[in-house]
């Protein structure tokens, strides 16, 4: 089973959210999604201050197996990207919770948040998609 | 080793150096001063060099070939002789129509063969692979929208299960991609196709049978929803092996098909190219058609140009397509025949079957196993690779210390550990056997010592490749080193 911490959001498309305390919030892919792409070969951000929409590609993550998309779970404004994926997007697999993140936002509809998954729900919708 | 690392300054293939050619036209200053810098070797040592290497393919030639979507078959090596005899292979791009009528029949013939096989109005040969073929039916589609003042169709739909290449397309056409998902029984959910479709629709790309290996079987509902819609239906033609003389993409209301001759039509694969594309037309798109094509007017053949097709989307490759390609699918087809066609779509879902249900047998699980197969079916190892940690790599590389090209992997991505095999109809039950007893005889091996699994291949020149560093540090140049500068 993989790794669904407690303090996060989640999408059905397998990103996470963090709220920082400044109100913005982080964005990355799951332990399962990462774990499903296999290692990373590429792993393609947004620009900062370029908009995204909830549902829309923000990013694109690039594997040895596969290349996808990945979906903003919120819309706003892209804050800071993370710079050190360009020469590791190994990040992603290893920390997929941590150095791995892709993008933080500051939100412009703040009742997005409320529509996204908590861990529980997440854990069970991939349990549901394994079976 | 590369040859460039077996060079030794001074050694030379004496009997094979060019005798020095005097240049006439070129200005001096872009004439070079110095000797390339190209390997210097014997004559034996390029032999045994390229020998080798040629040795170390796996190739169809060599080896079962199994590869999922691809139609991996044997090519006739009477395509290849035929197509190489010297009226056609040394006649000139630019030859006048006159001096070429034998070699316009045959393409004319082509068009008609491949016309008659798919159902479809009219064909064109000229794109010159099977990415061109997708461009120039999807540039079709945006033509036919535009010339009806129906500029406001955005979207292209595609299911989740289908080839890259077609979002792909479709963005490389200008238009927006709308995936729609794929049912646990392989069909298209009709209920998200109803609700995606729209004035925004353009079209919808759809392989039939699908990459999941079944047959789409709400077809002709999908191509009234899409139609009624305003949209146009375009067929991928990847898996045409499995239905070959048996259902016509025209008749399932498809409106633009493009065939991969190196697949259905048995011509020579990969390498790089040179490809052959050719689409295929409805009613509605016949003005679209890529030039040139051959018509033909009395006895006399000749290429149409952009006088007669005012509305093509114009050329696509220089002269006429990979006319050498097109010339290998039209032996092929024509040693065929109607009812070798026909048995060729038997043949290909009849071992594709067998394989399936044996496979079964031995304990693989089957991703859609309440359907029957058609030329291709998939098995997904996900219970291997959470039991045993022996993942569908795993298996892959290890079939082919057992002499079997591994089967397509990890496509199409909805089925997860998935092994994509397609046997076409080309290989012997016995050669079908073979493979069969590998995969029991690896599944055994995964269940006795997975460490053993993982180290695979064994065998072969090189062991286990890094697939990360082959991605992220691609090199292919050769660069003198330091050295030796």
């Amino acid at each position: 089973m993989s790794d669904i911490p407690a303090n996060l959001k989640y999408t059905k498309s397998h990103e996470w959210i963090e709220l920082l305390d400044d109100g913005t919030v982080k964005i990355g892919i799951t332990d399962h999604a990462q774990e499903l792409l296999g290692d990373m070969v590429f792993v393609e951000v947004p620009e900062v201050g370029s908009a995204v929409s909830v549902g829309e590609e923000c990013a694109v993550v690039e594997s040895v197996k596969a290349a996808s998309d990945v979906y903003s779970p919120v819309t706003g404004e892209v804050v800071a990207v993370n710079e050190e994926l360009a020469d590791s997007p190994d990040l992603v697999n290893h920390h997929p919770y941590g150095d791995g993140w892709i993008m933080q936002v500051k939100l412009t509809e703040e009742g997005e948040l409320e529509e996204l998954m908590d861990a529980d729900a997440y854990g069970a919708a991939v349990a549901e998609e394994e079976h | 080793m590369l040859i460039f690392e077996q060079s030794r300054s001074g050694r030379v293939a004496a009997g094979q150096v060019p005798g020095k050619s005097e240049v006439s036209g070129i200005p001096a200053e872009l004439q070079r001063k110095s000797r390339p810098t190209l390997p210097e070797v014997s004559e034996m040592q390029v032999v045994r060099h390229y020998t080798r290497l040629s040795q170390q393919n796996f190739s169809i030639d060599t080896q079962f070939y199994p590869l999922g979507s691809c139609t991996m078959k044997y090519n006739p090596r009477i395509c290849n002789t035929l197509a190489l005899l010297p009226g056609l292979a040394g006649r000139h791009p630019y030859a006048p129509d006159s001096s070429g009528q034998g070699l316009l029949a045959c393409m004319y013939d082509l068009q008609e063969i491949l016309k008659e096989v798919t159902g479809m109005r009219s064909v064109s040969l000229s794109p010159a692979a099977g990415a061109q073929g997708e461009f120039a039916g999807v540039a079709m589609i945006r033509a036919y929208h535009e010339s009806r003042g129906d500029g406001g169709r955005s979207e292209i739909i595609v299911p989740d299960a289908a080839h890259g290449t077609n979002p792909a397309t479709a963005v490389m056409c200008g238009y927006k991609v709308k995936e729609i998902p794929t049912k646990d029984d392989g069909d298209i959910d009709i209920e998200a196709l109803k609700a995606a479709v729209g004035p925004q629709t353009a079209g919808i790309m759809l392989t039939n049978p699908s990459t999941v290996g079944v047959f789409e079987r709400k077809i002709q509902e999908i191509s009234q929803i899409v139609h009624e819609a305003g949209g146009l239906l375009y067929y991928d033609g990847a898996n045409l092996n499995a239905i070959l003389g048996k259902v016509r993409p025209g008749d399932m209301g498809f409106d633009v098909i493009h065939m991969n001759l190196h697949k259905t039509f048995s011509t020579p694969h990969g390498g790089g190219g040179p490809g052959a594309g050719p689409v295929g037309v409805s009613e509605r798109l016949l003005p679209f058609l890529p030039i040139p094509m051959v018509a033909k007017e009395g006895d006399h053949f000749r290429w149409l140009t952009e006088k007669d097709c005012p509305q093509t989307i114009g050329r696509l490759s220089a002269y006429s397509g990979n006319i050498g390609v097109l010339l290998r699918a039209y032996v092929y087809a024509r040693l065929l025949g109607r009812e070798g066609m026909e048995r060729v779509a038997e043949y290909a879902t009849l071992n594709a079957n067998y394989m399936m249900v044996q496979l079964k047998k031995a304990g693989f699980d089957i991703a859609y196993p309440e359907r029957r197969a058609t030329h291709e079916f998939i098995l997904t190892l996900k219970r291997q690779a959470k039991e045993q940690n022996a993942t569908a790599m795993d298996f892959a590389k290890r079939l082919l210390d057992y002499g079997f090209h591994a089967p397509t992997t990890y496509f199409p991505l909805l089925v997860p550990e998935c092994f994509l095999i397609e046997p076409t109809e080309t290989e012997a039950k016995s050669e079908l056997d073979g493979f069969i007893e590998a995969m029991t005889k690896i599944k055994h091996e995964a269940e006795q010592d997975v460490d053993q699994l993982k180290g695979a291949p064994y065998s072969l020149p090189s062991r286990r490749l890094d697939d990360v560093r082959a991605a992220r540090e691609l090199d292919l140049t050769w660069k003198e080193i330091e050295e030796n500068a």
